[in-house]
């Protein structure tokens, strides 16, 4: 690991401040930095450590029906949360799905949304990658890369985000709050990552300094809590990467659908948002074939990027199914497996 | 430059000049104060061999910095029995045959520990399975691993239940 400068601010301005200096980075629990820090595949000159400030680990039910996760808050600190998870239990589900009790005990929200891709090729040092080193190439691209994107990927870079928890977030208009050099501003989550384009090296359009010190779920958020769901296939059944999931959560009323929402994870460089989807619900039966033509249009625009056109066949079961056991309504409690399609209780449609 | 940090390891309060930003709390238990029950698996947070318990949560001690966590109380597997006598969890591992070559058994039994203390798994074998998801066994002794588990759970439940009789 490289040598680094420690800073631990006492304020968010001083925070701001110096993590505006060319080569640093902020801290906060480290499992993805540390881990990148270890293999050199980053290399900050300073890290900032936010651990300590005070106000940024509360979760806040808000009197207009909004909820605000601080982005200190744990994974497991805000699945675990009662009062959170009954109304947003997608993003209760998704939380659970990922990485191992002993990371999601530490690992903050702003850190989900920052996390790096799982690429193989970024991490491996020896080989070329345009995210890792701008201009270098691209060794997935030729690779092995059954796992890589199929939606939004460029010939500059095929990787995908890696977060289950940005998933329903997305689907449910999470804002972003970030402080920077000029002061406090918010985002749509759905327009903080960015897609490769010809500068993968950039996940974000955050600039230096810029901290995420908050997420915000709107009001609307909570009127999905009847019918939500996360369903993410993995190629084994705890403490792996989604090949692909789905978050879908509906309004149902009689049996038909007056409101969908559904995002993807696991198939672009960004938590992807399925819009022409959401489209052809609304307003329709609950029903198989009506999810089956959503499951179409939110693939509409998907080639592979190599060895997975695989996963563009698999995201539109994922998503019937998805939507199957969304309209099955949410379970009374979070599944044993969390997400999985081998849940016992699952109840849903096979595709 | 040396950053100084105070830890509460085991019960002991340990003030710790630290000389290298960059040392973790699984180095700095292993190599500075040793503590080397905590074992080094992959050094990724991918196999939980390193699990100990900080502020009474299990994480993965090879991805935390040691000076980000100035003040924190941490608990290792030597921390856990009481004089002569093993900690429940110890107790069924042994009664329950819950390892073969013991690498990955503190971090196991750290992280059934820390299981048992969040309290979502109950006596459920699924759950628990779940819950245990974040340690590798490469001999393979799961079942004797769930089994120990479930057995620890049932004799705290029991105990629970004794004392409010």
């Amino acid at each position: 690991m490289k040598m680094f400068d420690y800073v631990k601010p006492a304020t968010l301005a001083e925070a701001v401040a110096a993590a505006a200096q060319p080569g640093a980075a902020y801290l906060a629990a480290g499992t993805n930095l540390i881990d990148l820090m270890k293999g050199g595949v980053s290399r900050p000159d300073r890290l900032v450590d936010i651990t300590h400030l005070p106000g940024l680990d509360r979760v806040e039910h808000l009197a207009d029906g909004s909820v605000r996760i601080g982005t200190l808050v744990s994974n497991a600190g805000l699945a675990y949360d009662t009062d959170f998870a009954k109304v947003y239990p997608a993003v209760a589900e998704a939380l659970l799905s990922g990485a191992s009790p002993q990371l999601r005990n530490v690992a903050t929200v702003g850190g989900n949304l920052l996390q790096r891709t799982r690429c193989a090729y970024f991490y491996d040092k020896a080989s070329r990658c345009n995210k890792r080193e701008a201009g270098s190439g691209c060794d997935a691209r030729d690779g092995e890369n059954r796992m890589h994107a199929v939606l939004g990927w460029s010939e500059n870079c095929i990787a995908t985000h890696p977060s289950d928890f940005c998933v329903p977030l997305v689907a449910l208009d999470a804002v972003v709050e970030i402080e920077g050099n000029s002061g406090r501003r918010e985002l749509l989550l759905e327009e903080l990552h960015r897609l490769p384009g010809d500068a993968p090296e950039r996940d974000t359009v955050l600039e230096p300094g810029d901290l995420i010190v908050a997420v915000r779920l709107p009001p609307a958020a909570r009127s999905f809590a009847a019918h939500a769901r996360y369903l993410k296939v993995r190629e084994r059944t705890s403490y792996a990467f989604a090949v692909v999931s789905v978050a879908a959560t509906l309004h149902v009323e009689n049996g038909k659908i007056s409101e969908a929402r559904l995002a993807l994870g696991g198939v672009a460089a960004k938590p992807w948002r399925a819009r022409a989807a959401e489209q052809v619900l609304k307003g329709t039966a609950s029903e198989a074939a009506n999810f089956r033509e959503a499951a179409h249009a939110a693939l509409a625009g998907a080639r592979p990027s190599g060895d997975n056109v695989f996963k563009i066949e698999l995201a539109r079961r994922v998503i019937v199914r998805a939507l199957s056991l969304a309209a099955n309504g949410t379970p009374a409690r979070m599944p044993a497996l969390p997400a999985s399609p081998f849940a016992s209780n699952s109840g849903a449609l096979h595709a | 430059m040396i950053h100084s940090i105070s830890l509460t390891v085991n019960g002991a309060r340990r003030e710790i000049e630290l000389n290298d930003p960059r040392v973790t709390l699984l180095d700095l238990l292993r190599e500075r104060l040793q503590f080397t029950g905590t074992k080094k698996g992959c050094d990724r947070g991918q196999c939980g061999a390193c699990t100990i318990l900080v502020d009474g949560k299990r994480i993965n001690s090879c991805l935390a910095l040691a000076i980000s966590h100035d003040g924190a109380e941490i608990v290792t597997i030597e921390g856990i029995a009481r004089d002569d006598q093993l900690h429940p969890v110890q107790a069924a591992f042994i009664a329950c045959d819950g390892f073969q070559c013991g690498f990955c058994t503190p971090g196991q039994i750290m992280s059934a520990i820390g299981l048992m203390c969040e309290d979502q798994a109950g006596d459920d074998p699924e759950r628990i399975r779940e819950g245990m998801s974040g340690n590798l066994c490469r001999c393979g002794a799961y079942a004797g691993i769930i089994d120990a588990v479930l057995e620890a759970q049932a004799s705290q439940t029991e105990d629970k239940q004794r004392r409010s009789a």
